[in-house]
């Protein structure tokens, strides 16, 4: 009689796809994709209270006042503009002042580490919002922002060293940091009705 | 006319051969435990996230906190309305709350670590920015200075 069973009866394996369905319809359901990308920022820090908030005497030509109002309409050096797209343009014009005029930001020779004398930008971009602005609209804004100084180290890393920011290694993308620093500053929201 | 005859014999489809399902779904499984993680928190905000094409992907997942904020949920719009509110871990909270949220979340953190803390900002896109203000600037109070706006990746159109 054992000699009948020598071998092993074969496992039924039909119930195999059943049960990993199962499986795979548990993890469906308590597992979520996060979106674990974004604009990285850094808040500036808060003033000390016994430190008096002085006001950075910035000269007039080296701002780029970028304004949302309450009715997400996006205002920036002088017009109003109907994209946030159109802002890279204004933005590069800004930093690079191609024919010198003395409406846009000055320049100044900085020495960097490792680089050696270069003429950095002094220009500043103070950005507002309402307290009624949608966030949509603020974050398309701090894109383009982005977007444009992004633009502008790629063409410094091109122009240098031939290749993108992205591809630098370490510190040379912290030689193009220094010279095309992302100057945005945010300055407290206005109230709603108040122009 | 002896092909036809033979058709007629062979009556019936042949039964498709399912031996190789289960590797497959067993795949789809392997796939979705690599690609995404525990849900840690019920979500009572309701956030659509909007797009921007400048993202970076955040460095370190353990070292950030989340702050949700957003309409509630259907189920809790009876008792919350329907004005944007901010989650922390699970429960709706104030602005004022951050301060606290913020100093749990830090203790959380090794010392060596506690400098790189990001923020994870997810925000629905319709929110106004008033609320989102509040919690800027309470952030900068409790000196939580990295922030992530979450975002969509948007592509180039080329």
């Amino acid at each position: 009689m054992a000699s009948n069973k020598k071998k092993t009866p074969e496992i039924n394996g039909g119930s195999m796809a059943d049960i990993s369905f199962l499986m795979l319809i548990f993890f469906l359901m308590v597992t979520t994709m996060d979106h674990e990308k974004g604009i990285a920022r850094r808040l500036p820090p808060m003033p000390n209270k016994d430190q008096k908030a002085e006001d950075m005497k910035v000269n007039r030509r080296n701002i780029l006042e970028v304004k949302i109002s309450s009715g997400d309409r996006i205002f920036a050096g002088g017009e109003y503009l109907s994209d946030a797209s159109q802002l890279d343009e204004i933005v590069i014009n800004f930093f690079t002042n191609p024919n010198n005029s003395d409406k846009l930001p000055s320049f100044k020779t900085k020495n960097i580490e490792g680089f050696g004398e270069c003429r950095v930008s002094e220009g500043v971009i103070s950005l507002q919002n309402d307290r009624a602005t949608h966030y949509d609209i603020y974050l398309r804004v701090q894109n383009a922002l982005v977007r444009a100084i992004n633009t502008l180290r790629d063409n410094f890393a091109m122009q240098n060293w031939g290749k993108k920011y992205e591809d630098l290694d370490d510190a040379h993308q912290k030689i193009v940091r220094k010279a095309v620093p992302q100057s945005i500053s945010e300055s407290e929201p206005v109230n709603v009705g108040k122009k | 006319m002896a092909k036809f005859v033979r058709k007629g014999k062979n009556e019936g489809s042949p039964s498709i051969n399912t031996s190789s399902l289960p590797d497959i779904v067993f795949m789809i499984l392997m796939f979705f435990m690599v690609s995404t993680s525990m849900r840690k928190t019920e979500r009572m905000v309701s956030v659509k996230l909007p797009v921007a094409s400048e993202i970076a992907k955040l460095e370190r997942k353990d070292l950030s906190s989340y702050i949700y904020i957003g309409k509630p949920t259907e189920q809790y719009q009876s008792q919350f309305g329907t004005d944007a509110r901010i989650q922390l871990n699970d429960s709706f909270k104030s602005v004022g709350d951050i301060g606290d949220f913020i100093a749990a979340e830090r203790e959380n953190l090794s010392e060596g670590d506690r400098q790189f803390m990001t923020v994870s900002l997810n925000i629905d896109k319709d929110t106004r920015m008033g609320i989102v203000t509040d919690v800027k600037q309470e952030l900068r109070r409790c000196s939580a200075l990295k922030i992530m706006y979450v975002a969509n990746q948007q592509y180039k159109k080329y």
